[in-house]
């Protein structure tokens, strides 16, 4: 053996992917054509509820970034959501195309959350979520008080009367697959790149981190952009797919408690739990339509649930019983037997270990 | 004299906030938690005593002697069951618990009462007031709901330094291993904090209600504002709470002043301020945030 490689135990295999990476890439692509020939196939209450869905998925896999691997637990990012939604209406008002705004709303989110990390960043823990929740309800104000936006009584989103209302519906159901496609195809590279191992050398211990030379509050900073980023691009869908903006509607708190809930029950701290959350309430919904808000009664108490006793979720249960993944972002190390050699460092492919110790206490970290 | 009733009507407002929150003030202090669902307990707190205290033959001004000993007994024991549990496992675990179960109760209360915004009825002491001179009025509920607070601020302080239970509960909240060593049971000292906590968020849920109106979605903004309260006054100062509410309730009446829409919104700029440039608070010690 030369010197530069690297000594491995060779009764053990390292592999990131279960199943070949073959499958994952074709069933990827199959489900991708799909959701793409969605509009065409099924009927428009499908395509409708479908377009929610994926709304409420771009929504889920946001907070899960912030949350479930960066352990910033934001109960304010229908911030983001409002912006994106009223950036998308100012530039339709402007005369642009609301479906060309939506990339303008994105940026218009990412620029304004970087100034508000250096005042969040100050608090950690609950004091954080709750000031999450004042720059929300600042955010709200402020944009209720301009009449440009029509205040407190609302305005209608212009440019989208010359499309004919089916082919609109199709366009718009593109518009949230499309982003929901991205914002986890992102998710998924960002996990597996080096800011992916920072998050999670953080999460398992911040001191320990820290004093490898993790930047830990500028790989924070960037997860919140990031964040933001996408909420905002689902206000933008969200302002489109519900032309009537309100600053009660696009601002509700229940768009933080649907995100919550969802990856909650779902599972913190992987790829698919989110999108399983999401489906959960979506049957929920639908099933208890008829009965008002207790669909949300009942998906905030199993949320509860969950977190008591199942903290790692419904995903995560099955991750752990069956030691199976589809989107895997760590690494398996198995004793196989099977020699082989490791490009890099292995890591626990554990992605969420909770109920052990809780990462340190520390004072303002704005840096 | 127009900045003059600005200040009084502050210092009054100051005075409910200060009441609203120095129970979540507590239970940061003693339990490391901030419980989200905090406002929405002292909805719930004025829902009882407008639907279930009529019920006693008790006039409603009166409300307060059956909720505040069944909110701290309620406090006692969903510290005990639920967010034990929740703390046992991590702070993280705490907030989405806490927040579930304040979107729960929100949702349950419209469900139940609808979102009608029901009040209690004092009779006519709602409309009493004395005049300072010819522009300032001081009702007579505010100042009590003020000297309500001051008492309720002071007899906690007492309690905290004076008695045995009070000294465990600084003990456990300075250093919870060696309080255990010593022979505390931490888990009943959150309890009692807990129950404390409960009581005094039922008293601001009943002056909430007499004062105006409460609606099931009431509770998130009166969590933002105690909030605020405690931290603009300092985290683990009890008479920081007070100034901090009536700094925050100046600041406020000081944004309605100009425009009824700025006055939530000048409550959270002195709020970010304070965060921008002293971000331990007015009073707080030097401690670790979490």
């Amino acid at each position: 053996m030369s010197t530069d490689e690297i000594a491995v135990d060779q009764s053990v295999s390292v592999t990131r992917h279960q199943i070949p990476v073959a499958y994952t890439v074709a069933g990827a692509i199959v489900l991708t054509i799909f959701f793409t020939w969605a509009p065409w196939l099924l009927p428009a209450s499908w395509v409708t509820i479908l377009m929610n869905f994926f709304i409420l998925v771009i929504m889920a896999t946001m907070w899960n970034l912030l949350a479930g691997y960066a352990g910033m637990v934001s109960i304010g990012q229908q911030a983001f959501i409002g912006l994106g939604a009223y950036a998308t209406l100012y530039f339709a008002i402007k005369g642009m195309d609301p479906f060309v705004a939506i990339p303008l709303a994105v940026v218009v989110c990412a620029v304004i959350a970087y100034p508000v990390t250096f005042l969040l960043f100050r608090l950690r823990g609950g004091y954080f979520s709750v000031a999450t929740w004042v720059i929300a309800d600042s955010a709200a104000l402020i944009i209720g008080s301009i009449a440009f936006f029509g205040g407190g009584t609302g305005h209608y989103l212009p440019g989208l009367s010359g499309i004919a209302f089916k082919q609109l519906n199709h366009d718009i159901y593109l518009a949230a697959w499309f982003v929901a496609l991205i914002v986890i195809v992102a998710t998924y590279i960002l996990l597996r790149s080096r800011l992916g191992l920072v998050l999670s050398s953080v999460r398992d211990n911040e001191v320990a981190a820290r004093s490898s030379g993790a930047k830990v509050t500028s790989t924070r900073r960037t997860i919140f952009i990031v964040a933001a980023a996408g909420c905002g691009a689902a206000g933008a869908v969200l302002a489109i797919s519900q032309p009537f903006l309100q600053i009660g509607n696009e601002f509700n708190l229940q768009w933080a408690a649907e995100m919550l809930f969802a990856s909650m029950i779902g599972g913190l701290g992987t790829i698919e739990g989110p999108i399983l959350g999401c489906i959960i309430y979506f049957v929920l919904q639908q099933t208890l339509q008829n009965y008002g808000a207790w669909y949300l009664i009942i998906f905030g108490a199993l949320a509860v649930g969950v977190a008591i006793w199942q903290p790692r979720g419904i995903w995560g249960f099955i991750r752990d019983k069956f030691h199976f993944e589809l989107l895997p972002v760590g690494y398996r190390v198995q004793a196989t037997g099977v020699t082989q050699a490791v490009p890099g460092p292995s890591i626990d492919w554990r992605p969420w270990r909770r109920g052990g110790e809780t990462p340190p206490e520390e004072g303002s970290d704005s840096s | 004299m127009i900045w003059l009733n600005v200040i009084v009507s502050g210092v009054l407002l100051g005075g409910f906030y200060a009441l609203f929150a120095c129970g979540l003030s507590l239970m940061f202090g003693v339990m490391k938690i901030i419980n989200l669902a905090h406002g929405d307990m002292a909805v719930v707190a004025g829902y009882t005593a407008v639907f279930l205290v009529p019920k006693f033959h008790l006039p409603e001004v009166w409300s307060f002697l059956v909720v505040v000993p069944i909110f701290a007994l309620l406090g006692y024991v969903v510290q005990r069951t639920l967010l034990q549990k929740s703390i046992d496992r991590d702070p993280f675990t705490t907030l989405l618990v806490t927040f579930g179960l304040s979107v729960v109760i929100e949702n349950l209360l419209l469900e139940i009462y609808t979102a009608n915004a029901q009040s209690i009825n004092i009779g006519s002491l709602i409309s009493k007031s004395f005049a300072v001179n010819s522009t300032i009025y001081v009702s007579y509920l505010s100042l009590t709901v003020l000297i309500v607070s001051i008492v309720v601020l002071g007899a906690l302080q007492l309690f905290l330094s004076k008695t045995s239970t009070g000294r465990q509960i600084r003990a456990v909240s300075d250093d919870r291993e060696a309080a255990q060593l010593c022979g505390t049971n931490y888990r009943h000292i959150f309890g009692i904090a807990s129950a404390l906590a409960f009581a005094t968020v039922a008293l601001a849920g009943i002056a909430y209600g007499m004062y105006s109106s409460i609606s099931p979605t009431a509770g998130g903004v009166n969590l933002l504002f105690a909030f605020e309260t405690v931290v603009i006054g300092g985290i683990g100062s009890l008479w920081g709470t007070l100034v901090g509410g009536m700094l925050l309730g100046i600041a406020q009446m000081f944004g309605a002043h100009f425009n009824e829409q700025y006055q939530v919104l000048a409550g959270n700029i002195l709020f970010l301020v304070v965060l921008a440039i002293r971000p331990r608070g007015l009073f707080g010690k030097k401690v670790v945030m979490s």
